[in-house]
């Protein structure tokens, strides 16, 4: 175990105490099964109420990482494709949904919300093995957050006039939604449900490393009786993104994923009345101060970095703990992180799963060599890794300066940066000093300083002595560099509307 | 044996460290999730067994009922091959003697309740000379409760030194501090009074005796777990846990295993450093053995009822 310079100087510690979490009693291998799911070989895009071949005609593979096998092939749409659906989109909006009563519009939704329910265990065990997530995750969060999306935007359809007092409201028309690979179902969910709820009709574009929730999700869009065209799916690389952002016939785009294609995507829209929402990335501050409740503090930091294999945009990733809880904090986090379990996806006592792709699996790798150049002291859990596969350990990082490329920069994978700090003005100035600003964490017994701070740290959310909770009813979204606009909660709903006096 | 004599340099506990139960909660839950399968569940219910104070704490306790409860933790199910026996028998200090000499040579250990139990609602000297009656007719383990209404009180130091004196008195047996967590109130509370016992000399500390509800719940253990290990961390001396009453299932006895395992690892695994005090786990146990073993259950009139 590599030993850091504030153990080695440490007085209030027994350095000879330590804890055995590796041999002994462990658990027997629990996967869950995957008997249930049947997968086609290949799938066409969801356009106008039908299952169509590409007119690209090409196809791309999408694997498991965990194993790095193939599981289907998935259409790569072209800007014909793109065009084809968008029609759709403009036709049903036109001719159905924005006829349709909003009272009619809801019924829709809540059926979508239920068929998920009901198929939520085949949604997760695909979300996890195309995402490479713990099946612990996708059966817990991802896949019953998506859901109770749709039910909560589902409630808001005919309440729209409620919701915005002394405004009229009305939809905008076709919407282009483009999403990460990191929440596949929960970031579809987050886009669609507010849309359709608004009266808005969609063409969806979900990551190419993850398509296979999405299908999902067409398939049950299918099954609900949604009035063709409301929902197109269109499945695809970076071209098949920018032929949405780039048709003319699209009223409002909506992006979540890298603040370079943020910008990109900004740049492109720029002069036309396309309005736009965009949720990117960030290196959020979480912050321990010397009264926190330090066990719970700690798993805070642990589901703050670790959820999702650090693949989040609001990931905790730098850690800022007072100088005087620095020594016992870090000790702590070094014992949590030996007893995680990182491996196989499915088995349902992982804790950490697979890296998503091989791409951001070199990214990674990339930051934690740079974090060694920059002379900062790594430390890595001591845990065993499966032979093949997309696998890292949860790596933490000590000594690390506030200039250091690995504390301004988002890794986006399970790599903790750790500085201390002795104030409090110290650790809000260092906190809002980054071009990002998503989310924050505040750990401390004090109330008044939980108030204090939330009004100083320039983030989108702020927890307290929690970290990475989300709820259909609280918006998200960020400052600066993370991007603009809100998702979930009322806010959500008014990124879909037009609104006047 | 570790025994964990009265330490120097003793904190103030009322600067004992907060915690935030929303947290305990969630933690608690995870290990919940855990899936305990196959061999690791045969493993782990064997050794839940071996961890049992098999335990009876009646006003009609009587020497011929201990001498059953006796019988039966030496011979929990004789159907099933190479079972371990339970860690101890649990009595009142009346029944130590009969509890010695029925379990004899069995290396089953008698652990004896003692000041005033369950309500400790007496003088310091009778406190002793209860604890001195036990250790006399050969308890190996004290179990003992701490004056609640005085900690309430904010008499931490009455506390403390109720316990190290009691701590003198148990000589080589092994002392079990029973803080009757369900009459604490809060889990920071429950954390100061761990911190109290450990300081003061407890070898076991033990979140209830029985008769008081809430009792063992996972999150009370899990808060007494999370102290034992910032006590071995600081002074490198380790202690004991004991949660009592209210674990009947092999489910949750399972998860406390899990909740131990993550906590304070494999080390605690075992009798010497974690048991469980309850009367009716060890048929459940057992239960749930026979079916991993056959792959049905059986109904309880094959599993004796001492």
């Amino acid at each position: 175990m590599a030993k850091t310079k504030q153990e080695k100087t440490s007085l209030s510690t027994n350095n000879k105490a330590s804890f055995d979490f590796s041999g002994g009693w462990n658990y027997s291998p629990s996967p869950e099964s995957i008997s249930h799911v049947k997968l086609k070989e290949r799938y066409g895009l969801y356009i106008d109420g039908k299952f169509v071949a590409p007119e690209s005609g090409k196809y791309f593979r999408t694997s498991n990482p965990a194993t790095e096998k193939a599981l289907a092939e998935v259409a790569h749409a072209n800007e014909a494709d793109v065009d084809k659906a968008v029609k759709a989109a403009r036709k049903a909006y036109e001719n159905v949904w924005s006829k349709l009563s909003a009272k009619e519009r809801g019924k829709y939704i809540y059926r979508i919300a239920r068929l998920m329910q009901e198929r939520s265990r085949e949604l997760a065990v695909v979300e996890t093995m195309d995402a490479g997530k713990t099946i612990r995750e996708s059966r817990d969060v991802d896949v019953p957050l998506a859901c109770s999306h749709f039910f909560y935007y589902a409630g808001w359809a005919d309440k729209l006039e409620y919701a915005f007092p002394n405004r009229k409201v009305s939809s905008l028309g076709v919407a282009g939604q483009i999403i990460p690979w990191n929440f596949p179902l929960l970031m579809a969910a987050w886009k669609i449900a507010p849309a359709l709820a608004t009266g808005n009709t969609v063409v969806l574009k979900p990551a190419e490393t993850t398509p296979l929730t999405a299908m999902l999700l067409a398939e049950i869009i299918h099954e609900s009786g949604l009035p063709a065209g409301v929902v197109n799916i269109v499945t695809g690389f970076g071209d098949t993104g920018a032929a949405i952002v780039n048709h003319e016939d699209v009223n409002k785009i909506a992006f979540t994923g890298s603040t370079n294609v943020g910008k990109i995507i900004q740049k492109a829209i720029a002069g036309t009345s396309k309005k736009l929402t965009l949720e990117l990335g960030g290196k959020s501050a979480n912050i321990i101060f010397e009264d926190a409740p330090i066990d719970q503090a700690v798993e805070g930091i642990v589901n703050g970095i670790f959820f999702n294999q650090g693949h989040v945009c609001c990931a905790g990733s730098r850690l800022f703990v007072q100088e005087s809880v620095a020594n016992e904090v870090i000790r702590k986090l070094k014992d949590r992180l030996d007893t995680l379990y990182v491996g196989d996806p499915l088995d349902k006592n992982t804790d950490i799963g697979a890296i998503n792709s091989r791409e951001q699996y070199e990214t990674i790798q990339k930051y934690i060599e740079i974090g060694k150049k920059e002379g900062a002291e790594m430390y890595e859990s001591s845990c065993s890794l499966p032979k093949n596969g997309l696998f890292i350990r949860p790596t933490l990082f000590t000594n690390v300066a506030q200039s250091g490329r690995i504390a301004q920069e988002e890794i986006f994978g399970p790599v903790l940066t750790i500085q201390t700090f002795r104030t409090i003005d110290e650790v809000i100035q260092k906190a809002n000093n980054s071009p990002y600003g998503l989310a924050a964490g505040v750990w401390t017994d004090k109330g008044s300083r939980i108030f204090n701070l939330t009004t100083k740290l320039r983030a989108g959310v702020v927890w307290a002595n929690t970290y990475n909770k989300f709820d259909p009813v609280s918006p998200f979204g960020g400052y600066k560099e993370s991007g603009f606009g809100r998702e979930g909660g009322l806010h959500g709903l008014g990124a879909y509307l037009k609104m006047e006096r | 044996m570790n025994r964990n004599k009265t330490v120097k340099n003793i904190p103030d506990f009322k600067l004992s460290p907060p915690v935030d139960k929303v947290g305990v909660e969630e933690r608690v839950a995870r290990f919940q999730t855990r899936s305990i399968k196959n061999e690791a569940k045969i493993q782990g219910l064997k050794m839940v067994l071996n961890m049992i104070d098999l335990t009876t704490l009646e006003g009609k306790d009587t020497p011929g009922k201990v001498h059953q409860l006796c019988y039966k933790a030496q011979h929990l199910h004789d159907h099933y091959p190479e079972l371990p026996t339970v860690a101890a028998v649990c009595v009142y200090p009346t029944m130590v003697a009969e509890a010695k000499k029925a379990l004899g040579d069995s290396g089953i250990k008698v652990a004896s309740v003692s000041t005033a139990f369950p309500s400790g609602q007496s003088t310091r000297e009778i406190k002793l000379s209860d604890t001195r009656f036990a250790v006399e007719n050969g308890a190996d383990e004290i179990d003992m409760v701490i004056s609640r209404g005085k900690f309430l009180a904010g008499e931490y130091d009455f506390v403390f030194d109720e316990i190290a004196a009691i701590k003198e008195v148990c000589g080589k047996a092994r002392l079990k501090v029973i803080l009757e967590t369900g009459e604490l109130a809060s889990l920071d509370q429950v954390r100061r009074a761990s911190d109290i016992a450990m300081y003061a000399g407890a070898d076991f500390i033990k979140t209830s005796t029985g008769k008081i509800q809430p009792a063992a719940t996972m999150q009370v253990t899990y808060t007494m777990l999370c102290a034992i290990r910032d006590f071995y961390r600081k002074t490198g001396v380790k202690v004991g846990m004991k949660p009592a009453g209210g674990i009947s299932s092999s489910k949750l006895a399972l998860h406390n295993l899990v909740m131990v395992r993550e906590t304070l690892g494999n080390e605690w695994l075992n009798n010497e450093w974690f048991r469980f005090g309850a009367s009716s786990l060890a048929n459940d146990v057992l239960m749930q053995l026979v079916k991993q073993q056959t792959g049905h259950y059986q109904s309880t009139d094959y599993f004796s009822i001492d």
